[in-house]
């Protein structure tokens, strides 16, 4: 019964043998499939607002929960039990279907992408020829349903709270595809196998980082996480476009958004940073979960750290952020990389055709590839150092006009 | 004639979400249920792509499609809302226009579809497909797609700055 | 694998719905959707033959691609002048722009 080892991939193989009927067993093996990859993010989601309250208590000297369960850890649970025995509210005057649809529109963008996320060598919900530029595709959804419950809310702080975050989440995306091109240039395909395979050599952080800095930045940013916090911003905007959700229906948004980061620091792990790539994991294919989950949670817990500690920027700068800084350096990094890799191979240097998972085969077009990285990196960090002494020498000049009207006035 | 298979099946229910959405988006009195309905007509199109072994196609109608045009057109239905709302959804001709629609319906069906594609057994299709890199090349090399694909880019340059002049707030 | 003529009826079908709704709509925005309903026909339509009749090639394809960049550009453009008719004579039913008639 060797077809039943790796019961996983060849659950059909193995019932076929078995003497079901084939048709039936690829049904319940896909079946099957689509089930696991549904339920992971939902149970993982219970054990991720843990880790998040925790965290958070921990940087503002608190303890956080701790009294449900060992260190807290079933309040998520008690939580979800609340939320759920809520009344279940529509509002007066709102579009009961497109309201209620909402909600769920969110979080399924959300799960959809954990189809094309590569979990070990052997593991992937579906290995899409196009996979990159599905889950790009996917993610734009999400954007869809929180127009449709800033709308459908019938309250105009709703409405005004939806077209801001409609308006960030959509420029916030042309920086976002344009640091998923880096790797799917290095790699020569969109499949996101093809991608953590072409990584085995050297990471996609070494060869850009550049591109890894905007992919993470945006993907902040596309997830409403602080410092891009404003479409939500609890203490402010009495919670933007999901002010009119109550009960579960807050609950799914809110889990949604959690699910959000995490799957964006999975996509970062697997587009930059090696995916499952590391000792053994050939032989031992689930180590590929053990590296996967491992590197993810360093940047979520990154991520966690940068929301509990940064200040929330206004729309005007977020947007300028974007417009004027990040579009522009991702399309150099793209151009740059794009003339970068043609050089390396008319050079020569690029690894012989046999050796692209060997390290020290790759050193070379890693060097150059950095080096351009890093001198695009020194240009900009000099203009913004230029920018910033012609904005402290203009507020300079007015300081000093104020200063100088002063004894004038006083002369009057 | 037709084997009831997942690709059959799969063709039904994404024909029946787009003529269904269109519809929808027809006769739609509040508008932002109709854009509604033209995303799932969308989404039906998207799906259709699928089966017709174009990934690459479905992702970029999800992308553009349902991601960008959609939303700007609710943008515009929000934007443009009337104080009186009630108007009359069709204009007074409009028995002329679904003789017209049923018209082009008929001459496409009757005159073009059924009898030249009708009495073939098209079912079978050749296996081997075009993959998604071969369109990529196609779009970059110099004796295929190149100079439509840098004209596209150059109508998408004037129609963006196009419509931010047309648009822009006079004051 | 459906016959080809499925694949041309619906997407006949969606141009005639296409049709019905440009001709017989009053608001500006909803005619606009409906001429994209008709641009997704033709677009089901390319990719079709594309793929009965020479999925080797990838003149169907490009095709296709080309019709969704015109396809964004035209609703960008069309969107913008409703919205400008909107700011300037506060309706968008296409009856009443009718400085030029007559």
């Amino acid at each position: 019964m060797n077809e039943c080892r790796d019961l996983i991939n060849t659950l059909a193989a193995c019932l076929s043998t078995s003497g079901w009927d084939p048709g039936l067993a690829q049904f319940v093996q896909i079946l099957l499939g689509v089930v696991l990859v549904t339920l992971a993010p939902l149970i993982i989601v219970i054990f991720l607002i843990w880790v998040e309250r925790k965290f958070a208590a921990r940087i503002q000297d608190r303890i956080g929960p701790n009294r449900v369960g060992p260190w807290g850890l079933l309040q998520t649970i008690a939580d979800a039990l609340k939320l759920i025995t809520k009344e279940d509210i529509t509002p007066a005057g709102a579009d009961r279907v497109v309201f209620n649809l909402a909600p769920i529109v969110s979080v399924v963008s959300v799960i959809l992408i954990w189809a094309v996320i590569p979990l070990s060598p052997i593991h992937i919900g579906v290995d899409l020829e196009i996979g990159a530029l599905y889950f790009i595709a996917v993610g734009s959804i999400g954007t869809l349903a929180i127009m449709m419950a800033g709308w459908s809310s019938n309250n105009k702080y709703a409405l005004l709270g939806a077209f801001r975050v409609v308006a960030q989440l959509v420029s916030y995306e042309i920086p976002f595809v344009f640091a998923i091109l880096v790797p799917v240039m290095l790699a020569g395909s969109m499949g996101m196998q093809d991608i953590v395979d072409a990584q085995r050599g050297m990471w996609f952080a070494v060869l850009s980082p550049i591109a890894a800095a905007i992919f993470f930045l945006s993907a902040q940013a596309e997830t409403g996480r602080a410092p891009f916090d404003l479409i939500e911003a609890e203490s402010e905007l009495v919670a933007g476009y999901n002010i009119e959700y109550s009960g579960m229906k807050f609950g799914l948004f809110f889990a949604g958004e959690f699910v959000h980061v995490l799957t964006n620091a999975l996509l970062l792990v697997a587009l930059f940073f090696g995916g499952w790539v590391g000792p053994f994991v050939d032989q031992l294919p689930i180590l590929g979960f053990v590296y996967m989950f491992g590197k993810a949670a360093l940047f979520y817990l990154f991520s966690l750290l940068l929301r509990n500690t940064l200040p929330r920027v206004r729309i005007d700068q977020m947007m300028n952020f974007n417009w004027k800084f990040l579009v522009p350096l991702s399309v150099i990094n793209v151009a740059v990389v794009a003339f970068l890799l043609q050089v390396v191979r008319a050079l020569g240097l690029a690894p012989a055709s046999g050796m692209e998972n060997d390290l020290i085969a790759n050193l070379p077009q890693a060097a150059v590839l950095l080096a351009g990285n890093l001198v695009i990196i020194a240009v900009v960090l000099q203009l913004l150092r230029n920018a910033g002494r012609r904005d402290r020498s203009a507020e300079a000049v007015v300081v000093s006009k104020e200063d100088e009207m002063l004894p004038a006035q006083a002369a009057h | 004639m037709l084997e009831l298979n997942a690709q059959t099946i799969g063709f039904f229910i994404f024909s029946a979400l787009m003529v269904g959405g269109g519809l929808g988006v027809v006769t739609s009195r509040n508008l932002i249920h109709g854009a509604l309905y033209l995303i799932l007509s969308l989404f039906g199109g998207a799906g259709l792509f699928v089966l017709l072994s174009a990934p690459f196609l479905a992702a970029v109608q999800i992308l553009v499609y349902i991601g960008a045009i959609a939303i700007l057109i609710i943008f515009a239905v929000m934007l443009t809302r009337s104080m009186t709302r009630m108007g009359e959804v069709f204009n007074t001709q409009w028995w002329l226009s679904a003789l017209v629609a049923i018209a082009v319906f008929a001459l496409l069906v009757v005159g073009v579809i059924m009898p030249v594609f009708g009495g073939l057994d098209m079912s079978t299709v050749s296996a081997e497909v075009g993959t998604t890199m071969e369109l990529g090349i196609a779009l970059v090399d110099g004796n295929q797609f190149v100079l439509p694909f840098e004209v596209a880019s150059l109508l998408l340059t004037a129609a963006m700055i196009g419509a931010i002049v047309i648009a822009r707030d006079r004051d | 694998m459906v016959p080809l003529w499925m694949y041309l009826l619906v997407a006949a079908a969606l141009f005639a719905i296409g049709t019905y709704g440009v001709l017989s709509r009053r608001n500006a925005v909803a005619i606009l959707m409906s001429v994209e309903l008709m641009l997704s026909a033709v677009n089901i339509n390319l990719v079709a033959f594309w793929r009965y009749q020479s999925p080797l090639e990838m003149s169907g394809q490009a095709f296709a691609a080309f019709v969704f960049v015109v396809a964004a550009a035209e609703a960008a453009v069309g969107l913008a002048i409703i919205i400008a008719v909107y700011r300037s004579r506060r309706s968008v039913i296409v009856e009443d722009v009718n400085l030029l008639q007559g």
